[in-house]
């Protein structure tokens, strides 16, 4: 219930500078203003937020401290040496993390930036995310609330060596707990940048992750956020990105999601200068009863950008998979080049997509184009393994995994694409070699 | 090995096959001829397995079973292989690893130690020589972009890898020059044993001067209408098809 968390507001106010305290208020009063959305909200039309609305949260409870590094082993891609903030609960944990070898880049947990990098956050914190519109309450929320989280600033023309790693954990004591994880991404001019934000969970059953990250990128920067929405099976998760891009900027946004009993991820980015690029992709695979709602936004300001989009999604038992993708290109933004597509594998008779591509284009000299297809199994290609001798129950998986490997080919990290191909082959096929 | 009695096939109600009667031997090639519509590559798809025809009647003994009451990977597991005449693409699947997959399960069931990645790309590398396809072909997604002369040689190259009892090549000759028509034949060739038998489906005699059958059967409108030595062949390509569709008619 909604008053559960202004309850909260109240008594437990989060700390923070003075100049956050009346962005915090009006955030605040205008999730109580509009209360959580229903599915009249046209952003809200396929997904139902009851089940979160209807729940009491309370505040994330501290977490056990037994977690040790082995347990996050699962959820590490790559090299040991990748920088890496780890949360647990919502709160940053020092002595699973590493923050050695990142070359000038800050990177800290928000509570230490509120101390140490109050000028950062006044210029960039909340800067992004919308809070006013009743469609973005879950992100007002997170304004309202937000108490831990990362912060990473990368310095002018600086390329950071390394992916660094955020990894959001939910403990067994998560049970019933809601955190509001906030993250702020500043790529400076000239400076790249790759960043994961995983949310996954050690032993965690029915919390809400409420996540919001903002990201600044400067003139001629490229950014790539690879965001993984592993949570426990029970769990709820909602999750808004507000991107905001400066001339000739890039960037690079993958979506994998896996987790959750529902779900609700916002991608959004504006391209506010020219000869900007920014590429939006994502894998959702679900089972059982599991809801995952997509929704993502590219504002086209100014003429000379590109933007790309590829989300795919492998439908299994009674789940709901729902993507939204609205691309505007405003008025100035001539020569804009877009093209979006959404492809469903659908494995049960029981699955549903809900695939709404959206372009809206009010400048004449633009070349966009949209799709969706919603598919199942090709019985030829069925046949065509069978008949080399592969049993039906192998070929069927192999050829969901091989649907899902297009997408995940996008991804330029060898060992970030190499690990979610692990997955993707793991949930289908049994097997880790291909 | 392999016979089949009087089969009737069809597909969404209608008749392709009507009354289909043949008999192959280990060590053996027949050849299947006949115009287009006649019914052989229904004949072909039909002993693999396709799950689009509907068998009204007959039967078709492979080694003793009844191979019409097995499942296309069963019937790849007991030796049976086509080659297609269309090969599917499989984006997002490496030749490398169907291959193997294929290779695997068919030593599986002949209770055969299975491949490992490096062991496998051995038995491989000397297949990829004998129908003239490079390494890299192995990391490619299965057939995807592949010209149609790539796609019908990898269909010899899974022939060479699989090593089957019964091998069916459904027009492998149609869209190849005659360059790649050779490489194609002459890997066939290599591959002839007293242990296995070939048929091979054409509409042309051309692939039959490279690959000699012992026996060629006429296919009209669902039934064999004529069989005799590889000279019929030749018959075939002076005279056409008319003349035994003709026959055929006068005899009905």
């Amino acid at each position: 219930m909604s008053t559960a968390f202004a309850e909260q507001f109240g008594t437990a106010r989060p700390e923070g500078p003075a100049w956050l305290t009346a962005i915090r208020e009006r955030a605040m009063a205008n999730f109580q203003a509009s209360g959580f959305p229903t599915t009249r909200n046209e952003d809200w039309h396929f997904t139902n937020p009851a089940p979160i609305a209807e729940s009491t949260f309370h505040a994330m409870r501290a977490p056990t401290g037994a977690l040790t590094g082995d347990q996050l082993t699962p959820w590490l891609f790559g090299e040991p040496t990748w920088p890496r903030l780890v949360f647990v609960n919502g709160r940053y944990v020092s002595s699973l993390s590493r923050t050695d070898g990142l070359d000038g880049i800050k990177v800290m947990s928000l509570a230490v930036a509120f101390r140490e990098e109050p000028s950062l956050l006044e210029k960039h914190l909340t800067r992004q995310a919308e809070t006013d519109d009743p469609a973005q309450v879950f992100a007002a929320l997170n304004t309202a609330l937000m108490q831990d989280g990362a912060v990473i600033q990368v310095p002018k023309g600086v390329t950071a060596a390394s992916p660094i790693q955020l990894l959001f954990l939910s403990d067994s004591v998560a049970e019933g707990g809601a955190s509001h994880p906030r993250v702020l991404i500043v790529a400076e001019r000239e400076s790249q940048a790759t960043i994961i934000e995983q949310y996954a969970s050690v032993g965690g059953t029915r919390y809400f992750t409420n996540a919001v990250a903002e990201a600044w990128v400067g003139e001629g920067a490229t950014l790539s956020l690879f965001r993984l929405q592993q949570e426990a099976r029970d769990a709820f998760h909602v999750g808004t990105t507000v991107v905001h891009q400066e001339r000739n900027s890039h960037f690079l946004s993958f979506s994998f999601a896996t987790g959750a009993d529902l779900s609700r991820i916002n991608v959004y980015s504006e391209l506010r200068g020219p000869g900007c690029g920014a590429t939006l992709n994502g894998l959702y695979m679900l089972g059982g009863t599991q809801h995952c709602d997509h929704q993502t936004r590219i504002e086209h300001v100014e003429p000379d950008c590109y933007s790309r989009e590829l989300y795919k999604g492998v439908l299994d038992g009674a789940s709901h998979g729902v993507f939204n993708g609205k691309v505007y290109v405003h008025p100035a933004a001539q020569k804009t080049d877009g093209k979006q597509t959404n492809n469903t594998l659908l494995l049960s008779e029981r699955a549903r997509i809900d695939t709404k591509p959206q372009l809206e284009i009010f400048a004449d000299d633009v070349k966009c184009t949209h799709g969706a297809t919603v598919g199942r199994i090709d019985e030829m290609a069925l046949f065509y393994m069978k008949s080399r001798g592969i049993p039906n129950a192998e070929a069927r998986k192999l050829l969901t995994y091989a649907f899902a490997a297009e997408v995940l080919e996008t991804i330029p990290v060898d060992a970030l694409r190499q690990g979610l191909e692990r997955l993707a082959l793991e949930r289908f096929t049994g097997s880790a070699d291909i | 090995m392999i016979q089949i009695n009087d089969l009737h096939a069809s597909v969404s109600g209608k008749e392709i096959l009507r009354g289909v009667s043949l008999e192959l031997n280990a060590g053996e090639v027949h050849a299947i001829m006949g115009p287009n519509g006649s019914g052989k590559s229904t004949l072909a798809q039909v002993l693999a397995g396709h799950p689009g025809y509907e068998i009204t009647s007959g039967s078709v003994t492979y080694q003793g079973k009844d191979l019409l009451d097995m499942e296309p990977e069963e019937r790849a597991q007991a030796g049976v292989f086509l080659a297609f005449q269309y090969p599917v693409e499989i984006p997002g699947v490496s030749n490398a690893y169907f291959l193997r997959s294929a290779y695997n399960e068919i030593r599986k069931a002949r209770k055969e130690p299975e491949a490992d990645p490096i062991e496998f790309l051995d038995i491989v590398s000397e297949r990829l020589k004998l129908v003239d396809l490079d390494e890299s072909m192995l990391t490619r997604s299965v057939n995807a972009g592949f010209s149609g002369g790539e796609k019908k040689r990898n269909e010899i190259l899974q022939l060479a890898v699989l090593d089957p009892v019964l091998a069916i090549l459904d027009e492998t000759d149609s869209g190849l020059d005659i360059d790649a028509l050779r490489t194609v034949a002459d890997g066939v060739n290599k591959l002839r044993s007293t242990g296995n038998a070939f048929l091979v489906v054409t509409h042309y005699q051309r692939l039959l001067n490279y690959i000699v059958p012992d026996r060629v059967h006429v296919l009209v409108d669902g039934r064999i209408a004529r069989s005799g030595g590889k000279e019929l062949a030749l018959e075939l390509e002076e005279r056409g098809y008319d003349w035994v569709t003709a026959e055929q008619g006068a005899g009905a």
